[in-house]
């Protein structure tokens, strides 16, 4: 634990880290305490207050129902960070098995996934989530999962090449010698060595799945209304972008923000794991 | 760039070496463009419902011989593999299928139209937007990541890292948006969506050209946005990587002008990986063309791919995706061509 408490007073010391974790950490209270928090219920329709500008009612103003954009926005918190943590659970894990089998095992068995991981990375994504999506159904879930699906080379290349050099170094040839099972090194000698870049590009792979999750619903492909997310709100910003402006700069500016921090934290992580490159 | 390494070291001509290289590149290929056409094949044939049943589900009329007619016609009734060798066939003469929109026309004719003249067609407009914005990101990103890494922490590198990290977050649709908004909306100064104006056809020549390029200016930009960011980010690191060489002292100690040293010695070494990751970084250009073609109503690829998913336009679908993938795949080839080219080592090995 001594190691965790050591780079959380280090995070302390690093004030673009610092200011990612306070954004991150800001978002996850709003996405828990939303019922608190919002200042109206996000569903509640009023005729009589259709797209009001900000003010003292409604602080984002109103959107083409009339509902509260701040309470909206509110819950959609929700929504992206559920994302972006599932969906990177998913690719974080298919990553380190498939980037441990090729690391630890080389030839063919190494050959053949990393072809998968070039064939992945030739697909456009986007097209590919966008064409998946569209065939099995566009439930929360499906995003989760094809996110996550399609995002995982990154860190199977990462923990391939920590366990290339790991797989040599002597307390694995020690754990060999004295008869563990290949699975016993694999899980409990090499891997944990090799999680700290897999963390940073965990933190920097659920900014991205935030992102992704934000287009498909802007698209009409993702979270679909009633249920809020940023994205779906901007889709109504886009059909009113003559009048409406708060539809759009509020939403996006919180997609912004939250994609921000998340960078920011996995940078600052990264400096402070790996205080080699920062020197250079 | 491992591969490379076991050719064998007689002294072959620049040229020879280089087509052995290719051929080399070629050949490793081959398995991704399987994989990457059985990947969109098994997507689209494993997904719940035939294609065929948005043909049959409109059609409270149709017979149970009606279905299994059509079913034959498109190949459905063959085992999966069988499907997918026939469907590989005849992709390999450009032959995507019929699309199952109403006009049932042939998927490559509505994106490669040869009744239109070229520039219009839909290929070439997601391909020379792409092209285009590819170009913004490499004449705004090197200078600046150069920019950055000679002076690192000074107050410029500080204002354009925080640029870098806001670009990085900017989600392209909402720029889109705002773009819209500012330059369309409010000031009017720039068209709102569309390739061409509606008065288009009685324009002169030049007047046309200055109509499409205006059109387009907002949708490169926003294409080109994110890839200036993370491209600057990278040529800043590779940069101050290089910089740190032993080379570069030499340099400086020969008495070189500093000019010298970091046009010259660092620069072309810092620029070896950028060619990499812009190899890379073609899918999510191509990715993004969806967003801002649908966004600012562009008859592109990525425009039709909005309309046939949204339609479970099969063939169209499929048709789209491999071909991205092929794209993709001739953007890699060329980034290794040009990595032979600036990189000697990898030629004569």
């Amino acid at each position: 634990m001594t190691r965790y408490s050591d780079t959380f007073s280090r995070l302390q010391k690093n004030p673009l880290a610092l200011s990612g974790f306070i954004i991150v950490a800001l978002l996850a209270a709003c996405a828990l305490f939303a019922p608190l928090i919002a200042p109206h219920d996000y569903r509640a329709i009023n005729v009589k207050a259709v797209l009001e500008p900000p003010g003292p009612q409604h602080l984002f103003g109103t959107d083409e129902l009339g509902r509260d954009v701040l309470s909206r926005m509110i819950y959609g918190s929700r929504i992206s960070l559920a994302v972006g943590f599932v969906a990177i659970g998913i690719a974080t894990v298919i990553g380190i098995i498939l980037g441990a089998v090729a690391g630890y095992y080389g030839r063919w068995v190494d050959s053949i996934i990393m072809r998968l991981v070039d064939i992945m990375l030739c697909i456009p994504s986007f097209f590919l989530i966008l064409a998946v999506i569209a065939f099995v159904g566009q439930s929360i879930w499906n995003i989760m999962a094809i996110i996550g699906l399609t995002s995982w080379m990154g860190v199977s290349r990462l923990v391939r090449a920590e366990f290339l050099t790991l797989k040599e170094r002597e307390f694995v040839l020690a754990a060999r010698a004295s008869g563990a099972s290949d699975f016993r090194i694999i899980f409990s000698h090499i891997l944990p060595n090799a999680m700290a870049p897999v963390f940073v590009s965990a933190i920097l792979g659920i900014a991205a799945a935030v992102l992704i999750e934000s287009s498909l619903s802007f698209l009409g492909l993702g979270v679909q209304p009633p249920i809020p997310s940023w994205g779906n709100i901007l889709t109504s910003g886009k059909d009113n972008i003559e009048t409406a402006w708060w539809l759009s700069v509020f939403p996006g500016t919180a997609i912004l923000l939250t994609v921000l921090g998340y960078n920011l934290l996995g940078e600052g992580l990264q400096d402070i794991l790996n205080p080699r490159l920062k020197n250079k | 760039m491992v591969r490379a390494k076991k050719t064998p070291k007689k002294h072959t001509g620049a040229l020879t070496a280089m087509l052995i290289h290719l051929a080399k590149r070629l050949l490793a290929m081959l398995p991704v463009v399987i994989g990457v056409t059985l990947i969109s094949f098994l997507i689209i044939h494993l997904a719940p419902g035939k294609p065929t049943d948005v043909m049959t589900e409109l059609n409270p009329k149709i017979t149970p011989e009606a279905r299994a007619r059509l079913e034959k016609y498109y190949g459905l009734d063959k085992p999966i593999m069988v499907q997918y060798g026939l469907w590989l066939k005849r992709i390999a003469l450009f032959d995507f299928g019929n699309s199952f929109s109403s006009d049932s026309r042939p998927v490559i004719d509505k994106i490669w139209d040869q009744k239109q003249p070229l520039l219009d067609r839909r290929l070439s407009v997601t391909v020379i937007i792409n092209l285009v914005s590819m170009l913004l990101i490499i004449a705004i990103a090197i200078p600046a990541g150069v920019y950055s890494a000679t002076r690192p922490y000074s107050f410029g590198d500080r204002v354009s890292t925080v640029i870098v990290f806001i670009g990085f977050a900017t989600p392209a649709f909402w720029l889109s948006l705002l773009m819209m908004m500012l330059f369309s909306v409010k000031l009017g100064w720039l068209p709102i969506s569309g390739l061409k104006s509606l008065t288009y056809a009685a324009m002169g020549p030049w007047e046309q050209v200055l109509d499409k390029t205006l059109h387009l200016v907002l949708p490169v930009f926003v294409s080109a946005f994110g890839g200036i960011a993370g491209m600057s980010r990278y040529m800043r690191s590779s940069m101050i990587e290089a910089m740190g060489n032993d080379y570069i002292t030499t340099a400086r100690s020969k008495g070189l002008s500093e000019r010298t040293v970091i046009y010259k010695h660092a620069l072309r070494n810092a620029l070896l990986p950028l060619v990499t990751i812009l190899g890379l970084s073609i899918p999510g250009l191509i990715g993004g063309s969806v967003i801002f073609e649908t966004i600012f109503g562009i008859p592109g690829m990525g425009q039709l791919s909005y309309q046939a998913i949204m339609t479970r336009d099969y063939p169209v679908v499929m048709g789209i995706l491999t071909i991205s993938a092929f794209l993709t795949m001739l953007g890699n080839l060329a980034a290794d061509i040009c990595y032979a080219f600036v990189d000697p080592r990898i030629r004569v090995k």
